[in-house]
């Protein structure tokens, strides 16, 4: 199925979860600095082995830059 | 004037001078900085962006002495260089997520949200622009996003203009701070309304912070005279020549200028007032 993820459209298995898509953008093991969206809307990092999922949702991989 | 207005003149007056801000106690007995229920040792809040590396990035934020240190959120990039997060974790410092690019309360307030997932801290530096030139604040969406966020439990430190009006709406709203801006953000142009900022001092019952468009060591110096409780800079350091030695000063002026405000200064006149007496003056003509 196709996911945007930040921004882009993605190639992601069905039943793919929201830490699929963390991995799909590179980060892998470390979660600090690291936040995640699906269409708008927080999903804390404990839940992002079970959260699934579907076509067309927007995810938004987000860390902390230099800035502010 | 008659007696009695004098005397009450001179009351006002002296009301005025005993109202100087009294340091609050912090660790080990030194003055410290009440901020958001915590005590902080520095006055000084730096923000991270805008350096040239890690390393320049590094060397500035230990010369400037600051606590706190703001940080954005933007998107992950797989190519993107080393972490900002490790260096300040590395280095003892307490990360201020910042809604930085935010221009609107719902976007402000669902990037608070994410930053309190990626930091594990309910505290936020507010921003919500309504203009991509001056980066003024939009105030309607400022205290709409304040108001929710506090309701969240959010620690909210706006950034905001120099209008005493929305800053006591933004204290009303519960926000832990008022930070209003000296000039746009970048702009170097110091202090634009120092009246204004002064005002804005006088009504707060919460810490103002001068936050956007210091310049140099003396704006940053003045802010504190004017009565803030501390200042929050970033390009003035990041983008000096030499940012390691503009951090030492800021740390300097945010200092100096504090201690001439406790120190309670003399008030301007037009005219002069002799330092010597001139009882014993020779005469030698």
């Amino acid at each position: 199925m196709i996911v945007r993820v930040n921004g882009r459209p993605a190639e992601l298995p069905e039943g793919a979860t929201v830490a699929d898509a963390v991995k799909a953008v590179g980060i892998d093991g470390e979660n600090r600095g690291i936040a995640v969206a699906v269409d708008g809307e927080v999903v804390r990092g404990t839940d992002w082995e079970r959260t699934r999922l579907l076509e067309r949702q927007a995810v938004e991989v987000v860390r902390a830059v230099q800035g502010g | 004037m008659d007696s009695g207005h004098a005397a009450r003149s001179r009351e006002r007056a002296e009301d005025v001078r005993l109202a100087a801000p009294k340091p609050a106690t912090g660790p080990g007995g030194a003055e410290g900085f009440e901020l958001g229920g915590r005590v902080w040792g520095s006055r000084l809040i730096v923000g991270t962006g805008g350096f040239h590396s890690l390393d320049a990035m590094e060397r500035a934020l230990i010369a400037s002495g600051a606590e706190i240190v703001t940080v954005a959120l933007r998107r992950v990039d797989p190519g993107g260089k080393g972490s900002a997060l490790d260096v300040i974790d590395r280095l003892g410092k307490f990360a201020l997520p910042n809604t930085a690019g935010c221009y609107t309360a719902r976007d402000a307030v669902r990037t608070a949200r994410l930053a309190r997932e990626a930091f594990e801290t309910d505290w936020v530096k507010l921003e919500v622009i309504g203009d991509d030139r001056t980066l003024f604040p939009d105030a309607v969406e400022l205290v709409d996003a304040s108001e929710t966020l506090v309701d969240e439990g959010f620690v909210v430190l706006p950034y905001t203009n120099d209008d005493p009006i929305l800053a006591r709406r933004l204290e009303d709203a519960g926000c832990a701070a008022v930070m209003p801006l000296g000039s746009p953000i970048g702009s170097g142009m110091g202090i634009a309304n120092p009246y204004n900022i002064q005002i804005i001092v006088e009504r707060a019952t919460v810490p103002v912070i001068l936050d956007a468009g210091i310049g140099t060591a003396s704006d940053a110096a003045l802010a504190m005279e004017l009565g803030c409780g501390g200042v929050l800079l970033s390009s003035s350091i990041a983008r000096a020549k030499d940012p390691e030695t503009m951090a030492t000063a800021m740390q300097q002026a945010v200092e100096a200028g504090y201690a001439a405000r406790r120190a309670g200064r003399i008030p301007r006149k037009l005219h002069a007032q002799a330092s010597t007496r001139d009882e014993g003056t020779p005469e030698l003509d």
